[in-house]
C-alpha cells in the first residue's frame, strides 16, 4: 500500500491542515472520538502526540493536556490499540509525535512495527537524534512504509537543513519561531523571511509550518509558503472548553479553514 | 583517557545529545567550542586566578583525626564547603561564564534544586555584571527560602517552575523551554553533569579540580597521591565525577558514589537511581533513570533536596555499567546521624548531601592503614531548617 502522507502530498500538495492532539484527552478513550471528527471535519492529517511525563519542546496548553492524559492512565500499548481501533473508519493519515523515553522503553523497533502495523502513516521523534536514526531505524522505517519527518528551526543552519531534507520522508515540520508551542501571535518580518528562505532552497520534501498556528491569518500565511499548517496548542483548548466534541471539532476546524 | 567521553558524546552506551532541533545549534556550537575555549592558555589563567583568589582554592584536604579514630581508618576531609558561596558548585559556574563570555552571550540562565547551584551562577552573574534568571521548583522555593533571597540580593531573578511535581526536574524543564525560546543571546549554565553533551564532559572537567588537588594534596601528607577509598555524594552527580576524575585510571583506588537511598530503596520514597534506574533519556542524554514501565519519569525522594534528582549524569552510568565505581545508598537517617556525628566529632556541620557520603563509611569494610577521602561538597548552613525539623541531636 502506498503511504496515505506521500499519496496526500501528490495529490493535494496545498493547504494541507495537519491537526495536533495528545492521545488521552480530554477523556482517556477521546483518541477515536476526535480522529473521526476530525476526518469529518475534513483535517488532512491527525498527529496524535504519545503523552510524557516532562515535555521540554511544549508550552503550558500541550503539557497539560499530557498530564491530565497520564493522570488517566494513557500509555503508549493502549494508544496503538486505539489507533488500530479508529482505522476501521478513519481512512485520513495519522502520526504519532512523541518525545524518546517512552518510546525507548517499549522498543524502538518494536514501535515502529506496531504502530505501522496499526495503521499509523508516519512519525515524528523530536528528540531522536539524526544520526541514530539514519544508523539504526531508517531502512526499518522505510521497509514498513512509515514516513519520519524532522524538526528545523529558524536557527538551524542551511546545511543542516539539506541534511534534514535528505533524511526526511513525508514532510519536514518547520517550527515557525524560536520557541515552545502554545507561542500566539502575528507572524513577524522575520518569520516570513525564513519561510521564504525555506520555500527558496528547493527542498526534496514539501514542509508544513508548525508552532503558532492558531487562526485563519497565521494558517493563511503560512499555507502561502508552505504546503501548509500544524495546529496544535489552540485545537487543545479548544478540547479542553468543549461540551460537544463532533459540533466544537468541526467548529475549530472550519474557524481555522475560513474567515 | 579510558573513561572519557567519546566523539560522539557517549561513554559507553550512555550520553549523547537528545535534544529538539530547536536546541541543536546552541549545544552543536558549545560541542564545538569548548575544548579550544577551557583550554587555551588565558582562559586557563583567569578561570585558575579567580579559583584562587575568589573561590579561595585550593581548599583544604584536612585529616579528620577523631573520625579517624572512630573508623579506626585514616580519614581525610576534602573541604569543598570552604569554597565561597559554601559548596562545591561554584568551580563550575566559574567555568561556565567565562565560556559564555567568549561565546559573546549577554544573558544567563540555570535551574536549581536547593539553591546551591542557583547561588553559585547567581555569584558569578554578579561578578561579571550579566544579567540571570534562575529556574527554581515552586516547591523547593517555599523549602529553600534562604537560598532564594541569597539569590535575590544578588540581582538574579528567581522564576518559580510551576510545572510537574515542582521540584528540580520541573525546573531544569522550565529552563530548556527558556533556552529554547532564547536561543541567541543566552548560555545556559547546567549545574550538574547531565544535560546533552558536551555538559556533562565540560562540567567534570570543570569539577575534576577536585581530585587534582587531592592528589597533590595527598602526595605531600603521605608520600603518594592514591587513597585506598575515594567517597562522594551523588544526586546528577557533579561533585563525585571532579573527586573520581583523575582517579579514575587508577583502578587500586575504590571509588564509591553514595546514593539517597530516602527512606529506604524499597520503599517508593528513595533516589537511589543505580539501584532503581533504567537506562532512558531526560533532560538530553541516554542516562540511567528512574521511571514507570512505560517511560514516565518517576520523581524521586530524598531528605536532601541535591539529590533527589531522577537520573544520574551519563558518565556515572556507565562507570556503574563497566563497575568502575561502587554504588552505595544511605536512608535520610544514616545521613542525618552521619550529620550529627561529623559536627560533635570534627566540629564541621555538613551540607545533608555530604553527610551521605559520610555515612557511607559504616558500610566499608576498613583496615588501619586504609586511608580514606571524603569529598565534602557542602556546608550545612542551608539546611539548618531539615536539622532543627529532624530535631535527633
Amino acid at each position: 500500500m502506498k503511504n496515505r502522507i506521500t499519496d496526500l502530498f501528490e495529490k493535494k500538495g496545498k493547504n494541507i491542515l495537519n491537526i495536533f492532539y495528545t492521545a488521552g484527552f480530554p477523556l482517556l478513550n477521546d483518541t477515536r472520538r476526535i480522529a473521526e471528527s476530525l476526518e469529518a471535519a475534513g483535517a488532512d492529517i491527525i498527529e496524535i502526540g504519545i503523552p510524557f511525563s516532562d515535555p521540554i519542546a511544549d508550552g503550558p496548553t500541550i503539557q497539560e493536556s499530557n498530564k491530565i492524559a497520564l493522570d488517566q492512565g494513557m500509555h503508549l500499548s493502549l494508544l496503538i490499540n486505539q489507533v488500530r481501533e479508529l482505522r476501521s473508519t478513519v481512512t485520513t493519515p495519522v502520526i504519532l509525535m512523541g518525545y524518546l523515553n517512552p518510546v525507548m522503553q517499549y522498543g524502538v523497533e518494536k514501535f515502529f512495527r506496531d504502530a505501522a502495523a496499526a495503521g499509523v502513516d508516519g512519525l515524528i521523534l523530536p528528540d531522536l537524534p539524526l544520526h541514530e536514526y539514519v544508523n539504526t531505524y531508517k531502512s526499518l522505517a522505510e521497509s514498513l512504509n512509515l514516513s519520519v519527518s524532522f524538526l528545523i528551526s529558524p536557527t538551524t543552519s542551511e546545511v543542516r537543513i539539506k541534511q534534514i531534507d535528505s533524511v526526511s520522508s513525508g514532510f519536514i515540520y518547520a517550527v515557525s519561531s524560536s520557541s515552545t508551542t502554545g507561542a500566539k501571535k502575528e507572524f513577524s518580518e522575520e518569520q516570513i523571511s525564513y519561510f521564504k528562505k525555506l520555500q527558496s532552497l528547493d527542498l526534496e520534501n514539501p514542509f508544513l509550518i508548525g508552532f503558532g498556528i492558531f487562526d485563519f491569518k497565521t494558517y493563511s500565511q503560512a499555507c502561502s509558503y508552505a504546503a501548509g499548517a500544524i495546529v496544535g496548542s489552540s485545537f487543545i483548548t479548544a478540547l479542553k472548553e468543549s461540551n460537544d466534541l463532533p459540533f466544537d471539532i468541526k467548529s475549530f476546524v472550519r474557524s481555522i479553514r475560513s474567515k | 583517557m579510558k573513561f572519557d567521553v567519546n566523539e560522539q558524546g557517549y561513554y559507553g552506551q550512555f550520553g549523547g545529545a537528545y535534544i529538539p532541533e530547536m536546541l541543536y545549534p546552541n549545544v552543536e556550537e558549545l560541542r564545538e567550542k569548548y575544548l579550544s575555549i577551557i583550554y587555551e592558555s588565558g582562559f586557563q589563567a583567569e578561570f585558575h586566578k579567580l579559583l584562587k583568589d575568589y573561590v579561595g582554592r585550593p581548599t583544604p584536604l584536612y585529616l579528620a583525626k577523631r573520625l579517624s579514630e572512630r573508623y579506626k581508618a585514616t580519614i581525610y576531609l576534602k573541604r569543598e564547603d570552604l569554597c565561597h558561596t559554601g559548596a562545591h558548585k561554584i568551580n563550575n559556574t566559574i567555568g561556565q561564564i567565562l565560556l559564555a563570555k567568549r561565546l559573546g552571550k549577554q544573558k544567563i540562565i540555570a535551574e536549581t534544586g536547593a539553591g546551591q547551584h542557583g547561588v553559585a551562577t547567581a555569584t558569578v552573574c554578579a561578578l561579571m555584571g550579566m544579567e540571570c534568571i534562575v529556574y527554581m521548583g515552586k516547591l523547593d522555593m517555599e523549602r529553600q527560602r534562604p537560598n532564594v533571597e541569597r539569590m535575590r540580593i544578588l540581582g538574579t531573578t528567581v522564576v518559580p517552575a510551576l510545572s510537574g511535581s515542582m521540584t528540580l526536574k520541573d525546573a531544569t524543564n522550565e529552563a530548556m523551554r527558556h533556552w529554547i525560546n532564547h536561543p541567541t543571546d543566552t548560555h545556559y549554565i547546567i549545574g550538574s553533569v547531565v544535560g546533552p553533551h558536551p555538559y556533562p564532559d565540560m562540567v567534570t572537567r570543570f569539577q575534576s579540580i577536585i581530585s587534582e588537588e587531592i592528589k597533590k594534596q595527598l602526595q605531600a601528607e603521605i608520600g603518594n597521591p592514591y587513597p585506598d577509598y575515594m567517597l562522594a555524594c551523588v544526586g546528577g552527580g557533579s561533585n563525585a565525577a571532579g573527586a573520581f576524575y583523575h582517579f579514575l585510571s587508577d583502578e587500586h583506588v575504590n571509588l564509591i558514589g553514595v546514593e539517597a537511598g530516602g527512606k529506604g530503596v524499597d520503599s517508593g520514597e528513595s533516589a537511589a537511581t543505580t539501584a532503581l534506574g533504567k537506562p532512558g533519556v531526560l533532560h538530553g542524554s541516554k542516562t540511567l533513570l528512574m521511571q514507570t514501565v512505560d517511560g514516565q519519569v518517576i520523581e524521586p525522594y530524598s531528605i536532601s533536596a541535591g539529590l533527589d534528582y531522577p537520573g544520574i549524569g551519563p558518565l556515572h552510568a556507565h562507570l556503574f555499567d563497566v563497575g568502575r565505581v561502587q554504588f552505595l545508598n544511605v536512608t535520610d537517617d544514616e545521613a542525618m546521624n552521619a550529620g550529627i556525628e561529623l559536627s560533635r566529632t570534627e566540629g564541621i556541620i555538613p551540607a545533608i548531601e555530604s553527610a551521605h557520603a559520610v555515612a557511607a563509611l559504616q558500610k566499608l569494610d576498613l583496615y588501619e592503614d586504609d586511608v580514606v577521602v571524603i569529598n565534602l561538597s557542602g556546608r550545612g548552613d542551608k539546611d539548618l531548617e531539615t536539622y532543627i525539623r529532624w530535631g535527633k541531636y
